[in-house]
């Protein structure tokens, strides 16, 4: 099993969640963060608008899933299609991780592994 | 009995009640996510407690007969004023001061939120209303008082209200000394804008009020209130516009508060030409003392004294420049009469003077008092005062119940 978390813009959540649904994701969740990547952070007024500071706060959206492996390539796919700016991607784009997940547990059920997804 | 006076004193004094949550939502919208209660609490329970002083003794004490520097006993709880002296006109004279003895004090805040004792702040109210307030409001509004015996003009408080409580946030802030980690943002803009939109609101109560009567003087003073203000506002955004690039929505709603304060006094007396020399020379006065104050040690943590008292100066003295006599029967500056800009001076620099002693000497005490104190723990500080002191959160982010 694997966990794939993607960073990516906002606006794009609403592309992304059902691209997911139709690679047979069984579920995900997602939040809004702030931070910075290659493109630097975002400038904002400060002291009553007569001057700026650069802060390591731009608006991204980070939504994490668990999937078993053989889904990684389309469930990677889906979030290139839906992610990616229109014209070839651009910085700010976003970024997708991927990481080995130890067990899954179902609460209801207490089922474990795989079948738990 | 004159009920149109009637009907607009009632409705201007409501209109400056007003001001005060319009304050609590301006200074509110400034600081941090964590410290937003405590910053609306600052200014609203002013209305609570001072309400109460003033009906006990504050109006006794500032328009009590009284000598030259104070007013007497005669009014407390105001023992005297029967509901028909003046056809009703004396008892609203009570009410419509009230409100200005309420947003007086909630504009010093300003420079401690984020660290002030909210305790600590209730003996303040009391006493600042009493040892402060009350005298200054008596020299310049009072028939008794020695600035108003010497010609001094100011309308609707641009001494008694706006200088007078810059110089105490100066004391405070000083005091109080440095936040221990100040936020860069505000944390919530549409609230700024909004306080300053109820504050645009209820100044026309304020100055338009100002002459008791519903008059043509009141017309003008709400004429020469609006344009300041929009002066202000667009000069300010102009700067912020030039030397950011981009309009900032906080500092439009600076610069019209900004030109509402400078307007203040000269509102009587002033045309609508005048308005907007007052208006400019606020948003440019007062743009440029937020950038000096940022350079400077004092942690006035919403400028409360690069607008009020920058702007209440710069008003104080435009009043004495650009007073017209068809408008309130005084010559200014512009008709000739250099004496007056020397009258405002003076009740400038003795109200600077009277209420920054006066004030530090206030704090001082409070601050050795044991169980007082004028500021919060480390631990309270950064854990934010609206935990801290009033055990509530503005907003609850996980939603979990």
């Amino acid at each position: 099993m694997l966990k794939v978390e993607a960073i990516i813009r906002p606006e794009r959540i609403s592309q992304l969640t059902p691209a997911l649904d139709a690679v047979g994701c069984t579920g995900y969740h997602y939040a809004n963060i702030t931070g910075q990547g290659r493109q630097g952070g975002v400038e904002v007024s400060v002291g009553r608008g007569g001057q700026t500071t650069v802060r390591a706060a731009v608006p991204k959206t980070l939504i994490t899933t668990v999937i078993p492996d053989e889904l990684l390539e389309k469930v990677i796919d889906a979030i290139l299609e839906a992610a990616r700016s229109p014209g070839g991607g651009n910085l700010g784009d976003g970024k997708i991780f991927v990481s080995q997940v130890l067990d899954v547990v179902r609460v209801s059920s207490g089922e474990r592994g795989a079948i738990a997804l | 009995m004159d009920t149109a006076n009637l009907a607009w004193m009632l409705t201007a004094s409501a209109l400056v009640l007003f001001m005060t949550p319009g304050l609590a939502f301006f200074y509110g919208g400034l600081v941090r996510a964590k410290n937003v209660i405590s910053t609306i609490m600052y200014s609203f329970i002013a209305m609570a407690v001072v309400s109460i002083v003033w009906v006990l003794w504050g109006y006794s004490l500032a328009f009590g007969e009284g000598g030259r520097f104070i007013g007497d006993l005669s009014f407390v709880g105001l023992s005297g004023i029967d509901i028909n002296d003046g056809d009703g006109m004396d008892l609203l004279f009570v009410v419509f001061q009230m409100m200005f003895a309420i947003i007086t004090p909630a504009l010093i805040t300003g420079a401690f939120v984020e660290r002030f004792k909210f305790t600590t702040y209730l003996v303040f109210l009391v006493l600042w209303i009493t040892f402060v307030y009350a005298p200054i409001c008596h020299w310049v509004w009072a028939e008794k008082g020695w600035l108003f015996d010497a010609g001094t003009l100011d309308f609707a408080g641009g001494t008694v209200v706006h200088i007078n409580a810059a110089v105490a946030a100066v004391a405070a802030a000083l005091l109080v000394g440095r936040r221990r980690n100040p936020g860069l943002e505000p944390h919530n803009v549409p609230y700024v804008v909004l306080g300053a939109g109820i504050l645009w609101f209820g100044w026309f109560g304020f100055n338009a009020g100002s002459g008791l009567a519903a008059n043509g003087q009141a017309v003008n003073a709400f004429l020469v209130t609006n344009t300041s203000a929009a002066a202000a506002a667009l000069t300010w955004g102009l700067l912020s516009q030039f030397q950011t690039g981009k309009m900032s929505a906080v500092g439009v709603a600076t610069g019209a508060v900004a030109g509402l304060v400078a307007i203040t006094p000269a509102s009587g007396f002033v045309g609508v030409m005048g308005s907007i020399a007052i208006g400019f020379g606020a948003g440019m006065l007062c743009y440029f003392a937020v950038l000096l104050r940022n350079k400077t040690k004092l942690d006035d943590a919403l400028d409360v004294f690069a607008v009020h008292g920058i702007g209440g100066i710069w008003g104080a003295m435009a009043t004495g420049i650009f007073a017209a006599t068809a408008i309130g029967g005084v010559p200014g500056v512009i008709e000739g009469n250099i004496g007056q800009l020397g009258i405002q001076g003076v009740a400038v620099g003795a109200t600077l003077v009277y209420s920054l002693v006066v004030t530090l000497g206030l704090l001082k005490i409070l601050d050795i008092i044991p169980g007082l104190g004028l500021r919060v723990s480390e631990r309270e500080e950064d854990e934010g005062l609206d935990i801290s002191a009033h055990g509530e959160r503005a907003y609850i982010r996980d939603g979990a119940d």
